[in-house]
């Protein structure tokens, strides 16, 4: 018998997120694999391709739009969904606000939580009894606790006191009509990790996470994106009176809400730009890039009891 | 610094109470292997001053949930990250309290080492003796007992030895000191002595520091070679009518659980027993010569064979026994007791099986390591016991393997994880 060779940390990460996609497909009637187009939701598109090809995906692609995306990210997830040939459903946080069940306290108010109504919506328009997603713990202290198979009750919540007990690698994905699991295959992988492997896949990504020049203002300490065009044709983020524009080369750590996710400064215009960058950063990802999260210490936290991903 | 290469990943837990110094010790090894970054670390200094204290509070690092803050405690596993450049790092913190048996053993259950934290003022306490018999329950191969606070003592040499010894004993009592590799070391998490740095103030120790340690220990979870197991998770047929080559296609899709398997090599499926061999091995669009444990691949094989999920594909010469009874120790997860007579279902490897509870031959006080007759279990008691099946399970000792000695069992009314078993 030959000596162990124990597998690189990399592929040890992709065997296991493998294995979580097959139990999910293997326990689960009917999962949706949730895929925005961002760095994360490639990653798992890539791991999916190596746990069921030359098959179908068990499950469709789901986009819940917010209606404030870059165009460059929604571009990149319609072309990449018909490049695998994939089904992708795309609902609306804009629809929800039509039906009247998203109501915004402000116009201007960021939407990324109001996406919790329109999930648990198309839960129930599908009868989708899991969701994948590509969070991961290191993002964030709420999530260094959540299972890689998490349940969620009729109403999306998550109850941190009450978990499910999670074992070796043995997931127990078993729910009543009505509930739900959120599966995370890509749990045990940090920042680091996903960027070491989009450089090892050669995985395309949309363009606006390399280093680009943009119009940007300084609002509350951050770099703040201005004059963006959406999708729709609408431009949002005007600057404010008095608040002084700057041309400036920027990237995005993380592709989310137009109104609440900021760029770093950069000039990484390649993945292995970025791999060395994301190993000499001294702010974390969530912490340099994501408004929305910096509220309270437990922002995350209150937003996944209420359904967040 | 440059770019990590990390060539291997090291899971492991750590053992002990707030008291102990386990956050600090945690909060230490994120700090000095630079994992905390400017803008986390800024925040915790804020709330230490807000707290009233002198120095940055690396035990904030590991601060859970607002529903633990509020109550002072740690409830839950947590799970940390960081690298070294060489290896990545998972850390299973778990909660060190009596009441939180069922989580320990669920960070155990993914551990390959375990620290085990020893106040040096107080030595070798209950607490350390159940750490370590659960630690040994679950099978951890590698255990370092990290005597900390060292700096209390006055780094005192012979503190540390007697507690050593201390140790030694007990361990050999429980076949702990037989089964499994222990290192000891001295320690001051709050200074940092022998955690990255050695610092001057235990020169009379001239072993490893604690990363040289995580930094040396295998990987691999069983340095023996064990037989090849793969329970089938999901099976590939494409049905492409636009593509002949795929008419035929029947992919196998698991993950290695243990042992390895190359192309060519006798197989036999079951729990039916059919015969085949290897045809082809894939994992995505590569085709490869073998595979070993841990991946995750597509097998082949010659003959068109009816295989579902639930069966195991193992080497002929090799095979496990399909078994109606087990035995096996359980640790009971559930605020609801066991009830004898309920039927539950046991999950084991990709396997499903209604199960029955023949007897409770006893439970064991973790703190005592008693045996006690009883006729129930509630939540972390730990038992022996046996089921009864009613679909056959091919299982091996956990003790020879881990993957397909352990099982979960489940509440069919709530689905919920209700215990964990290894069987005997």
């Amino acid at each position: 018998m030959t000596t162990k060779q124990p597998l690189s940390h990399l592929d040890w990460l992709e065997a296991e997120a493998i294995h979580i996609l097959r139990e999910v497909a293997g326990q689960c009637a009917n999962p949706v694999l949730l895929f925005s187009g961002g760095k994360d939701s490639l990653c798992i598109l890539r791991l999916a391709e190596k746990a069921f090809r030359p098959g179908r995906f068990p499950f469709p692609l789901m986009h819940i739009d917010t209606g404030h995306n870059y165009q460059e990210v929604v571009n990149f997830r319609d072309q990449r969904a018909a490049e695998l040939g994939e089904r992708l459903i795309v609902r609306s946080v804009e629809d929800s606000m039509k039906r009247g069940t998203v109501v915004l306290k402000t116009p201007d108010e960021p939407r990324n939580k109001h996406q919790s109504v329109t999930l648990l919506e198309a839960i129930e328009e599908f009868g989708f009894d899991c969701c994948i997603g590509g969070a991961r713990r290191d993002e964030e202290k709420a999530r260094a606790k959540e299972r890689i198979m998490s349940f969620r009750d009729e109403f999306g919540q998550w109850d941190p006191k009450n978990q499910r007990p999670e074992l070796w690698n043995l997931f127990n994905a078993r729910v009543h009509k009505g509930e739900n699991i959120r599966a995370f295959p890509i749990s045990n992988w940090t920042e680091m990790d996903v960027w070491q492997y989009i450089e090892r896949e050669k995985l395309e990504l949309p363009s606006i996470y390399f280093a680009h020049q943009r119009d940007i203002v300084m609002r509350h300490g951050a770099i703040f994106p201005v004059n963006v065009s959406l999708p729709s044709g609408e431009v949002i983020n005007q600057p404010k009176a008095g608040e002084e524009v700057i041309n400036m080369q920027v990237r995005f750590r993380t592709v989310g809400d137009v109104t609440c996710t900021a760029p770093v400064i950069s000039d990484a215009d390649d993945v292995s730009k970025i791999v060395v960058e994301t190993a000499t950063t001294t702010i974390t990802e969530r912490g340099a890039t994501r408004l929305d999260d910096q509220t309270s210490d437990a922002s995350m936290e209150q937003r996944k009891k209420e359904g967040y991903f | 610094m440059t770019t990590p290469h990390n060539d291997s990943l090291l899971r492991f837990m750590t053992c002990g109470s707030v008291d102990d110094g386990k956050s600090t010790l945690i909060g230490r090894l994120l700090y000095d292997t630079k994992t905390i970054l400017a803008d986390t670390l800024n925040n915790i200094a804020r709330t230490s001053q807000k707290r009233g204290m002198e120095a940055v509070d690396l035990s904030l690092l590991t601060d859970g949930l607002q529903a633990e803050r509020e109550q002072g405690i740690t409830i839950d596993v947590a799970y940390r990250y960081f690298s070294t450049g060489t290896r990545k790092y998972i850390i299973a913190d778990a909660p060190g309290h009596e009441q939180y048996t069922r989580n320990m053993v669920t960070a155990a259950s993914t551990a390959n080492l375990a620290i085990i934290l020893i106040d040096a003022r107080k030595g070798v306490l209950t607490q350390t003796r159940r750490h370590s018999y659960l630690a040994h329950l679950v099978g951890i191969p590698h255990i370092v007992v990290a005597v900390n606070k060292m700096d209390l003592v006055n780094y005192d040499q012979a503190t540390y030895e007697k507690i050593k010894a201390d140790y030694i004993a007990f361990a050999t009592e429980i076949g702990l000191a037989q089964a499994r590799d222990i290192k000891f070391l001295p320690m001051s998490a709050l200074n940092g002595d022998m955690l990255v740095d050695r610092l001057d103030n235990m020169n009379w120790y001239q072993g490893e520091t604690l990363l040289d340690i995580l930094e040396a220990a295998p990987a691999a979870h069983s340095d023996q070679a064990e037989p090849f197991r793969f329970p089938v998770q999901f099976v590939c047929r494409p049905h492409d009518s636009a593509n002949p080559e795929l008419h035929d296609f029947r992919g196998f899709m698991g993950r290695v659980e243990s042992g390895s398997i190359a192309v060519g090599d006798d197989v036999t499926v079951l729990p039916n027993g059919y015969q085949s061999k290897v045809k082809a091995i894939q994992l995505g669009n590569e085709l490869l010569q073998s595979a070993q444990t841990e991946q995750s691949i597509t097998l082949l094989l010659e003959d068109e064979i009816d295989t579902s999920r639930g069966d195991m594909i193992v080497k002929t010469s090799q095979a496990p026994e399909a078994v109606k009874q087990i035995e096996a120790h359980v640790c009971w997860l559930s605020e609801t007791p066991l009830s004898p007579a309920r039927t539950y279902i046991v999950r084991h490897t990709t396997r499903e099986s209604k199960a029955k509870i023949g007897s409770i031959h006893y439970k064991v006080d973790v703190n005592t390591l008693e045996q006690q007759a009883t006729s129930d279990l509630k939540m972390n008691d730990i038992a022996r016991v046996s089921f009864k099946l009613a679909q056959p399970l091919m299982v091996d000792s956990y003790d020879k393997n881990r993957a397909t000695g352990a099982f979960i069992v489940i509440d069919e009314s709530s689905n919920n994880t209700v215990g964990a078993g290894m069987i005997v």
